[in-house]
């Protein structure tokens, strides 16, 4: 007996003799085969009492630094947002923590109308009239995208802008090898997708084409002209964005844009060292039935009243098996719970508000370090929320290293990120909420320091070598 | 005035009372609910008032520009999106009302069968909640997040010994997610030897994400059937295994609660014609301690530790689904894999050196490192119970289901629900409500839906397929007896309802927030958000 199991010897006895058996041993011995049984004990430690267990995953938590004990500008795909105490609160809550995916729906209206009012909070973000309730998070979603396309057209190629993050195009790969389409990759120029390249690279064989709103650059990126490009080809168009930024930016629905998807972490989820948080997936009405995973619908009851239940199920796994339109089952339901309260406790004003302040601390973040002697602005196009610069510098690693030793982190080595040498000195930074100016005037003092350090010793490098 | 009570009782505006009832079906002593459950509840979209606010924007500290400078006009909404308007106590008692509209684990037993409704310990929302694992960036240097990095070395080497499989990649997202990533290796691993092959099979009681994952890692699926012992058909299989099939996808103990007698057998002619062998974990909880995949013969082996390891489900995820493998598929592991270095510190290695395990990887299938926060509350949970624990969960699992499957036979249930294989179950049986349809006239779902009244949740229902009106049940091991014991009784009761009107099955539940629903109207016009 641990402390989570309740038999004891007493109750071992009755259940045994309820059973007839002579021993536990029996009921294993009698189904499995002797070959396959485990003589030994496991080779894990002895167990240990709750507090021993809270100071051992304390010690482990003491030895990150998070973004509680530095000031940080790291980005590229989850952001150091503020998460509301509401959103602790509701989350923990056993009647939203501790149920499975909602089966019976009589006993599951609370979670069914959080995924109802999800969807809508989600189709109102992107323009898009069809959202499901939620799939694990944003790279895996993009490749869920892929999926759809590949079902809905059978279409040999995907056109892939180089601005997706590139965990996004690895995923894609991933999956797209599995059932075998080509990937082709559009280069971007002066920060965004080549817009000739892109038009090029889109035919008839074209089952979708991706790009991400901004891009990994930051960059925000003409959608409806990359939308636009593709409306003679079969290709479904697919945009991986940046929830937060949508309080200022044009909805992909109103691009052109056939299914928006992206990373929901940015909506009152934690960083939690990437995940769990949630995917969002919307899309156009012609790809209701199409759509993975779980949607929530209205209905009535037998007694007319107002319900929700889980709806177009013909869709999924369960019911369709290998002619489902993905394999999905769990998704992220208590993470899209935080989505939903976070966007209604912003509400709609604040949401724009919130866009807006990005969008100015941004703008001054950028303008500040690019006036710093060896650092300049890797593109001139527009940011909302993020931006790339060019370190002069041997090693932007140890630029950063040299920040964090200071208290800040400047952001991601955008080298290390994309794996594309064309990005030596990359530094990508990344605004929230959380970043007041005197945080922004301290990165730009410990980054001229950091950066004027690193040049030093490479200039005494290079002088020695 | 009814309505008027029932607003009053509840003190929000949000709440409406319900329509009149029929009220025809509704036995004497069934009881209605609280004014609340049985309420009509607006969305918060048809909550608040323009102007209200839950969020206090901070002040703008940087010298303004022109908004049209940094954003030209035609990147810009031109309309806001329409966000609910609320205050924070409007949105704390929405939401708290909802809540108060679900069934959850905390509040009464929840015998779903393949989901492993065990307890979620408390312990695992502190630990997950500390700062320095839940406000960690998942792009922090490695150097930094060292204690991250040890606690998903630490956890891959304790999943790695449950599985008797001795490489472990954290990465995928869920159940089906390393469901795809493991048929995805099977493919790396075939192509790498230069063989092409076209199929996997799948037993005809494997979970729907079996057969979907099948498809979307661009294989043909192939059944084998299952024998009258509710194993799998060998001679089926013995067909069926050509050298043009990549994988047999198994689950062992399977989705009857039967654990294979033939599985040394089956893994034999299954590596025979070169093909992996791959064991879905959703049953893992059977076996924790008592057998091991890997020694079963198993190449690839995926958890879900939002069953077996205590992730609380969320009403429908977070979840967290790694993987095992073998040596022979460990090359093609996913990228980044964690390293332990001479000087005992760990380290994330995006492009290992050759013949480490991840040096032909498939890549990634997804962002960062996976649901950190799930491994969190998995580790603490291995840590809390010890290999003797764990072994004890499952212990106890396969105990508490074959003395709940006594007591369903004891009470005089086994003529209407007989068990549909077998004699002694594992951590799971399905009865057949066959016998009960055709004696008492009501239907497996008329039962679930009846045992809503009685406060349970009800097992799984129609899964598996081979099983006419299945009834999957799943205990777990953080039930009582004295839990299993009404749960029986109810099951009983219900049944001596039935024989004597079974109307009132057939038209449960009754005290629930809301009865029947009326799925098939919601999918023929579905409604899928607020209209604004």
């Amino acid at each position: 007996m641990s402390r989570y199991t309740t038999t004891t010897d007493a109750d071992l006895r009755e259940m045994l003799e309820a059973i007839g058996v002579d021993s536990l041993e029996e009921i294993f011995d009698r189904q499995i085969p002797a070959g396959v049984r485990l003589r030994e004990a496991l080779d894990i430690p002895e167990g240990l009492p709750e507090q021993d267990v809270y100071a051992h995953l304390r010690e482990l938590a003491a030895k990150n630094t998070s973004a509680e004990d530095e000031i940080t500008f790291l980005g590229a795909g989850m952001y150091d947002h503020y998460v509301p105490a509401v959103i602790d609160m509701l989350m923990s809550r056993s009647e939203f923590l501790t149920p499975y995916t909602p089966y019976q729906p009589e006993i599951s209206q609370g979670g069914l109308q959080v995924m109802f009012e999800y969807q809508t909070t989600i189709s109102e973000l992107t323009g898009l009239p069809v959202s499901n309730a939620s799939v694990y998070e944003g790279p895996s979603a993009v490749a869920a995208a892929g999926y759809l396309a590949k079902l809905a057209n059978g279409k040999s190629k995907y056109v892939v802008s180089a601005g997706l993050h590139p965990h996004s195009l690895q995923t894609l790969r991933t999956y797209a090898h599995g059932y075998g389409i080509e990937i082709v990759t559009v280069p971007l120029k002066d920060g965004v997708t080549d817009p000739d390249a892109w038009a090029a690279a889109i035919d008839g064989d074209t089952s979708a084409v991706f790009f991400a709103q901004p891009n990994v650059l930051g960059a925000v990126e003409d959608a409806s002209a990359l939308s636009a490009a593709a409306k003679n080809s079969p290709a479904v168009v697919v945009a991986q964005v940046d929830p937060i930024t949508l309080g200022v930016l044009a909805p992909p629905g109103e691009c052109g844009v056939d299914v928006a998807v992206g990373e929901g972490q940015a909506l009152g989820n934690r960083l939690d060292f990437g995940g769990p948080s949630f995917g969002f997936f919307a899309a156009t009405e012609a790809y209701l039935r199409r759509m993975p995973g779980r949607i929530a619908g209205e209905t009535k009851d037998v007694d007319g009243r107002r319900g929700f239940v889980l709806t177009l199920q013909t869709r999924e796994q369960h019911i369709r098996r290998e002619k489902a339109t993905s394999n999905i089952c769990t998704a992220q339901a208590l993470n899209a719970l935080g989505g939903v309260v976070y966007l209604a406790w912003l509400g709609k004003r604040g949401f724009q508000e919130l866009g807006e302040l990005l969008l100015q601390r941004t703008h001054y973040t950028r303008e500040a370090l690019a006036g710093i002697e060896g650092v300049t602005k890797l593109h001139e196009q527009p940011v909302v929320r993020e931006f790339a610069l060019t370190l002069d510098v041997p090693s932007v690693a140890a630029v950063i290293d040299r920040c964090q030793d200071a208290g800040v982190h400047p952001g991601a080595d955008l080298e290390a990120l994309t794996g594309d040498p064309a990005h030596r000195g990359g530094l990508l930074v990344a605004l929230t909420e959380q970043r007041s100016r005197k945080d922004i005037d301290t990165l730009v003092r410990v980054l001229s320091d950091a950066v004027a350090a690193e040049r030093s010793v490479g200039t005494t490098a290079g002088a020695a070598a | 005035m009814t309505v008027l009570d029932d607003n009053t009782l509840h003190g929000d505006p949000g709440i409406e009372a319900h329509p009149e009832r029929h009220t025809a079906s509704i036995p004497a002593g069934a009881t209605s609910g609280t004014p609340m459950q049985r309420s009509e509840v607006k969305t918060i979209f048809e909550k608040g008032s323009p102007g209200r606010r839950a969020f206090s924007c901070p002040k703008l500290d940087v010298p303004e520009c022109d908004p049209a400078i940094l954003l030209p006009d035609a990147y810009r909404r031109k309309e806001p999106a329409r966000l609910p308007e609320v205050s924070e106590p409007e949105l704390v008692r929405h939401y708290v009302n909802l809540s108060k509209r679900n069934f959850d684990l905390d509040s009464g037993f929840y015998p779903l069968g393949s989901c492993t409704m065990k307890h979620n310990p408390r312990l695992h929302e502190r630990v997950a909640a500390l700062p320095g694992h839940s406000r960690l960036h998942p792009l922090q240097t490695p150097k930094r997040a060292q204690g991250a990095l040890e606690l998903m070395y630490n956890l891959e080497r304790h999943l790695g010994e449950v599985a008797g499989l001795p490489h472990v990649a954290l990465q995928p997202s869920a159940g089906s997610h390393g469901e795809l990533l493991g048929v995805l290796l099977t493919r790396a691993y075939h192509e790498d030897r230069g063989e092409t092959r076209k199929k996997v099979l799948t037993p005809d009681t494997a979970h729907g994400t079996n057969p979907a994952t099948v498809t979307m890692a661009g294989y043909e699926v192939v059944k084998v059937g299952t024998n009258a012992d509710g194993g799998v058909d060998i001679e089926d299989l013995r067909a069926k295994a050509t050298t043009d099939v990549a994988c047999l996808m198994l689950t062992n103990p399977n989705t009857l609660g039967v654990f294979d007698p033939n599985i040394e057998e089956i893994a034999h002619i299954v590596h025979e014609v070169g093909a992996t062998l791959y064991y879905d974990g959703a049953n893992l909880n059977a076996v924790m301690g008592i057998s091991r995949p890997g020694d079963m013969g198993f190449d690839i082996v995926h958890y879900n530790l939002h069953k077996s390891f205590t992730q609380p489900h969320g009403g429908g995820g977070p979840g967290s689904g790694p993987i095992a493998v073998s040596d022979r598929i460990a090359p093609y592991l996913t990228v980044p894999v964690i390293e332990k270095q001479d000087d005992g510190s760990f380290t994330l290695e995006h492009d290992p050196a050759e013949g480490r395990p991840g040096s032909k990887s498939v890549g990634r299938l997804r962002g960062f490192q996976g649901n950190y926060g799930v491994f969190v509350r998995s580790y603490a949970y291995i840590c809390s119970l010890g290999a003797e624990g764990l072994k004890d969960a499952s212990e106890t699992a396969v105990l508490n289901a074959n003395y709940l499957l006594a007591k369903l036979r004891q009470d005089g249930v086994g003529e209407a629900l007989p068990l549909a294989f077998g004699d002694l179950c594992m951590h799971e049986f399905v009865l057949s409500g066959a016998p009960m349809k055709k004696d008492l006239g009501i239907r497996t779902l008329d039962l679930a839906k009846r045992l809503l009244d009685h406060g349970f949740h009800p097992p799984t229902v129609y899964f598996p397929l081979l099983v006419d009106e299945a009834f999957l049940i799943e205990p777990t091991e953080t039930e009582t007896k004295e839990t299993l014991d009404a749960f029986a009784a109810a099951i009983a009761a219900i049944l001596k309802e039935a024989k004597v009107d079974p109307a009132i099955a057939q038209n449960a539940p009754y005290t629930t927030p809301v009865r029947r629903l009326d799925e098939a109207g919601a999918a023929k016009h579905p409604v899928i958000r607020q209209p604004l």
